[in-house]
């Protein structure tokens, strides 16, 4: 198929950037959409131009690296999964392609559809763990059951991948879902409790410094998130966040 | 040639590991505070390291290449770890998970390590269930175990299929910990271009700045290379899009022994190959052949229709599959190893019974998984006479809940419905079990240079079992590193800082600022990904999952040209002092020119077949590998002289004190 681009250049943090066309023929439906812009940089390299630069590692849709806007909607159209696992076959001969980098004031732009996503990093460093230390003997694993429900719960708050697509859908930008799934990862767990007020209270005052939106309940985040982290995650937060204020 | 010393401790078996930690030196907490540690990469084993040092009072740095420590392919490991717990009290033991890594590895890794290995991974799943790691749990709240191929016990904890991405995430927090405590400094988007050595001790990296193209030298006391496997050098495989040597290599050139380089593990549960516009390979879990059954048309016909797309397989009864492992593994069936499913894969579609349009395919069938579950689910339900229609959905929900994740990744790469129709698979590079050679405390030959996961040899042997891998990550991380490490670093506690002005320094720097320039200067008109594809192809078809003399002695010389090819021609686009990813990917596929060449020499001298180094002249009658302990029970360790094929061999013999050497045997 025969599709017409448009690509956000940019060079670096510091200059203006545009949307260039581009014109990509001998496209094929069991592409993924990434191997589709590899093919686009290789006619950009055989032709002396710079290749448009994006991120990418696993390209299985795990590791939360790739990260592109694709006609408005983080990962593209496609629902539950990343740009990576995005395929060709959802797009038909003569389409137009918009694609860009994440849009938040915390993920400045590093080149062209790469983002700084540092303070995603930083949140997790002001309190995205429980105080173990791994050097110690710690009591047998299964000295501590933990309903499976529960478990299971926690399990689906921990598969958040990182991404950012759930700042990129908001019109706030807000990182509410990203920090409530590790939140609620441990409130959900007899381990996290010990912290759990400092934690959510650490996290939070965080999120905020980065200069991430407000959450104002629309649930985009929710809609575009690749792994499904649902909207409870939030809800549990902002009670954690409550219970842990009123504690002082 | 020269012997290597392994340094295992003496003593009985079990008694080894505890004997050596109250044997070796320790440095006092305060001390540890004036002692730096450079940690390179930080998947399962960088990151468990890193965070772990930190906390034992060390300052430690980290680099990876990533945006983030969180994103290293550990993460994409699917199906579980291993750990001697026996909670399912079904007769596994320390001694049985070392005994089955040791077969499992085709009598090719270190008892002592391997000992040590199973030792301490009991450790790990308290650890990581301390830390808040949600691993399955059974409902009455306790721990649930999974089975994986090459044994008989079910010992593998898991996390559904993202067993991977919560450990890493486990490392990741740990390492937060540290950061947020000021130990740990992370560097994310660095690559690590060069090792320093002073004084014939590693006591630095040279990295470049990825964003900015910035050249830096970092010093320390240590180094630790825990950058993972080198799977890419064949192009497609399953590992991550940056996965590369160059750590590896650059501590090799500088003196750092190869170890067993074409030991790699093909596995064979992958998404085959659609097209040449492939960028990479996905893996299906192994845990699915727990429950999946591997099979062929039993006809020559009707593996035609099907390619034809005239059948379809759902459409062939029961008599008319041959369920190839069944019939050649009675014992083990679908569970055999990795190494042993991938050939029998290979053997059927070269004899004609492949099921994808390029021949290269098998099933893996889920249906009788599906009505077994769905009978037993209704039962336990209490419906006295489900029909048909209700036992196939209420085994579809349970094999959902089982592996629903691999299942909506298969369907959204091959758009085909596996719960529907089984699936297509063949396999891909997946694992190398070769590395740098390491002594007991994870050293390499350059003092002061460790290498930990799986960018060191040391556990595995010729073929690594399934759930292994993030085994060993966190065991050398956690648990074995950061005290090996300490006897090391007790020497140094009056050395004070490492300055970056030395001589050595300099001379590294300027070392790589050569190369990239030199990279850069290249007037072709072919794209690193044109190299990285023609060795990719090389490597498939005569380094791959058979080899023979000749072949491989084609591929020494194919490579050696592709390279001086490369270096004359490559064409690099942009600049050096810039975010550059084809610059990135060209200093990487350098590498893996020098690499593959290596690789192929290691397979050419090594003249038996073991695990998943399968030579066609040593095999059995019936197309089984054969060993020769005789002449090749040892490890081959390379030194770097100039050119890859003049590598020089360094023999470390295996001794087995505690198991007797064996034909292995899955039947």
């Amino acid at each position: 198929m025969k599709l017409y681009l448009k690509i956000w250049r940019q060079k670096d943090a510091n200059s203006k950037g545009a949307m260039v066309d581009y014109t990509l023929n001998g496209v094929e439906s069991d592409m993924s959409f990434l191997e589709m812009l590899d093919i686009l940089n290789e006619e950009l390299i055989s032709k002396g131009e710079e290749p448009v630069e994006f991120d990418h590692d696993c390209r299985e849709g795990i590791c939360g690296t790739c990260s592109l806007m694709i006609n408005g909607r983080p990962h593209g159209p496609d629902s539950r999964i990343t740009v990576c696992q995005l395929h060709m076959r959802s797009f038909n001969d003569g389409d137009e392609i918009v694609i860009e980098p994440w849009r938040a004031t915390a993920f400045p732009v590093i080149k062209d559809l790469i983002v700084d996503r540092t303070a995603f990093d930083r949140i997790q460093q002001a309190g995205g763990y429980i105080s173990v230390n791994t050097s110690g003997r710690p009591v047998d694993a299964n000295a501590i059951p933990i309903e499976k429900d529960m478990a299971d719960k926690s399990f689906n708050a921990a598969t958040c991948i990182g991404c950012g697509a759930c700042v990129a859908a908001c019109k706030n930008a807000s990182a509410m879902l990203f920090t409530s799934a590790k939140v609620s990862q441990f409130a959900l767990l007899p381990q996290g409790q010990v912290e759990a007020a400092e934690r959510v209270q650490n996290m939070v005052r965080q999120m905020d410094l980065e200069g991430f939106g407000n959450c104002t309940n629309t649930g985009a985040c929710e809609v575009e998130c690749p792994k499904g982290i649902s909207l409870e995650n939030i809800a549990r937060m902002n009670r954690e966040y409550l219970s842990a204020s009123v504690k002082g | 040639m020269g012997i290597l010393d392994s340094k295992a401790p003496s003593g009985p078996l079990a008694d080894k590991w505890t004997k050596h930690k109250n044997e070796i030196d320790l440095v006092n907490p305060a001390n540890k505070r004036n002692i730096d540690v450079i940690v390179v990469g930080t998947g399962l084993a960088g990151g468990s390291a890193a965070a772990t040092l930190a906390e034992l009072g060390y300052n430690v740095k980290t680099f990876c290449y990533q945006d983030s420590p969180r994103r290293a392919h550990s993460i994409a490991a699917q199906g579980g770890v291993n750990a001697a717990k026996n909670y399912q009290g079904d007769g596994d033991s320390v001694y049985r998970l070392f005994y089955d890594t040791i077969k499992g590895g085709d009598y090719r890794s270190r008892e002592a390590n391997v000992y040590r290995l199973a030792e301490v991974s009991t450790n790990i799943i308290d650890q990581c269930v301390a830390q808040g790691v949600p691993f399955a749990r059974e409902y009455g709240g306790l721990l649930d175990n999974r089975s994986f191929g090459g044994v008989l016990v079910s010992r593998t904890f898991y996390a559904k299929g993202q067993t991977g991405q919560q450990l890493l995430l486990g490392a990741y927090a740990a390492m937060n910990r540290q950061i947020q405590r000021g130990k740990i400094k992370s560097y994310t988007r660095h690559e690590m271009l060069d090792l320093v050595l002073v004084d014939g001790k590693a006591r630095g990296i040279i990295a470049r700045n990825l964003v900015t193209g910035e050249i830096e030298r970092h010093s320390a006391h240590a180094v630790v290379l825990a950058t993972g496997g080198y799977g890419n050098l064949f192009f497609l495989s399953t590992y991550c899009m940056g996965a590369n040597v160059m750590a590896a290599w650059r501590a090799h050139r500088r003196g750092a022994y190869f170890a067993n380089p074409c030991f790699t593990q093909i596995h064979p549960t992958c998404i085959p190959v659609s097209g040449d516009h492939q960028s990479k390979l996905t893996l299906m879990s192994e845990s699915l052949r727990n429950d999946g059954r591997i099979w062929v048309p039993k006809r020559l016909e009707d593996a035609q229709a099907i390619r034809e797309g005239k059948l379809k397989p759902t459409q062939l009864a029961e008599e008319e599959r041959d369920y190839y492992l069944e019939r050649r593994y009675p014992a083990f069936g679908n569970l055999v190893p990795r190494d042993v499913a991938s050939r029998a894969a290979k053997e059927r579609c070269d004899a004609g019974f492949g099921v994808n349009k390029t021949g290269e395919a098998v099933y893996l069938d889920f249906a009788s998984a599906i009505m077994r579950y769905g009978k037993e689910k209704a039962l336990t339900s209490g419906m006295k006479d489900p029909d048909e229609k209700t036992i196939r959905q209420l085994g579809e929900e349970v094999v959902e809940a089982k592996y629903g994740n691999l299942f909506q990744m298969y369907e959204k790469i091959v758009d085909e419905n596996p719960y529907k129709t089984p699936m297509k698979i063949y396999p891909a590079v997946h694992y190398t079990m070769g590395g740098l050679w390491v002594d007991y405390n994870l050293q390499t030959t350059i003092p002061g240079c460790y290498a930990a996961g799986e960018a060191n040899f040391s556990d595995h042997g010729a073929n690594r079992l399934g759930a292994s891998a993030l085994m060993q990550g966190l065991a050398d991380g956690y648990f074995v590193l950061p005290y090996t490490i300490g006897d090391y670093l007790s020497d140094d506690i009056r050395t004070g800082p490492i300055s970056t002005d030395s001589p050595e320094f300099e001379e590294a720097e300027v070392a790589v600022r050569d190369r990239i320039q030199k990279l850069m200067s290249g007037r072709g008109i072919h794209s690193v990904d044109y190299y990285h594809k023609k060795l990719g192809k090389i490597m498939w078809n005569k380094c791959g999952m058979s080899r023979n003399a000749k072949e491989l002695k084609e591929a020494i010389k194919e490579i050696a040209e592709l390279r001086k090819d490369f270096w004359e021609n490559v064409k690099i686009p942009g600049t050096l002092d810039s975010k550059n990813q084809e610059l990135e990917k060209a200093g990487r596929v350098a590498d893996f020119l020098e690499l593959g060449e290596l690789f192929a020499k290691d397979a050419l001298e090594r003249n038996e077949s073991c695990g998943g180094h399968f030579r066609e002249e040593y095999q059995t009658k019936e197309g089984e590998a054969l060993r020769d302990d005789e002449n090749f029970k040892f490890v081959s360790a390379w030194e770097y002289v100039g050119d890859p094929s003049a590598s020089k061999l360094h023999k470390e013999d295996l001794v087995y004190e505690n198991i007797e050497l064996k034909t292995r045997s899955y039947k």
